[in-house]
């Protein structure tokens, strides 16, 4: 899985039929600092998330599939499976 | 899923049966400001999408689920035409 930030959305009519209903958000890599990365991805929405939100995206298709739109096999990458709060990080010595 | 720009197609005579009747589309991957990030890539086409136009992909095997799965050959594949450069809200 990856931390990302929700930084917005995207408007398709025309898609996959397996997406309908689903909101397909745009999000930028972090690192667990909290720096953006220039890793952008377009993940599907299964949390309820917002923009600003930190989230977790997971990246394997049976998984991100499974957990966004309830049934496996949909042509799904990635999917947004949490809303992290905070990361707690070992502090440099 | 990565947004992309159709910037070319490609067409390829000799190919895997699996990918015949598929159009083979060239899309360069863009961030989030749809500017140009990293190589372009080939997709093979799951919606209608043309030259031209913003898009998203899949990525891996699940490139393959919008066609026989088992059989076809892709890892990268065009699943969603966004509706136009304003629809994609990046904040800005």
């Amino acid at each position: 899985m990856i931390l990302a930030k929700v930084v917005g959305n995207v408007v398709a009519t025309q898609k996959n039929q397996r997406y309908e209903n689903a909101r397909v958000m745009l999000c930028q890599q972090i690192t667990p600092e909290g720096e953006e990365t220039a890793y952008t991805v377009l993940a599907l929405d299964a949390v309820d998330s917002g923009v600003g939100d930190t989230v977790l995206i997971v990246q394997e298709g049976w998984s991100a599939s499974t957990t966004a739109t309830g049934k496996p096999q949909a042509a799904i990458d990635s999917a947004i499976v949490g809303v992290v709060d905070y990361v707690d990080l070992l502090k440099d010595e | 899923m990565q947004l992309a720009r159709v910037i070319g197609t490609v067409v390829a005579t000799v190919k895997n049966e699996a990918l015949e009747g598929r159009k083979l589309l060239v899309v360069q991957t863009l961030n989030k400001d749809l500017k140009p990030s990293g190589k372009p890539l080939v997709a093979v086409d799951a919606i209608g999408a043309g030259v031209g136009e913003l898009v998203f992909w899949c990525r891996g095997k699940e490139a393959s689920f919008p066609f026989k799965r088992e059989d076809t050959p892709t890892d990268c594949t065009i699943i969603g035409i966004v509706d136009s450069d304003a629809h994609v809200n990046n904040g800005s």
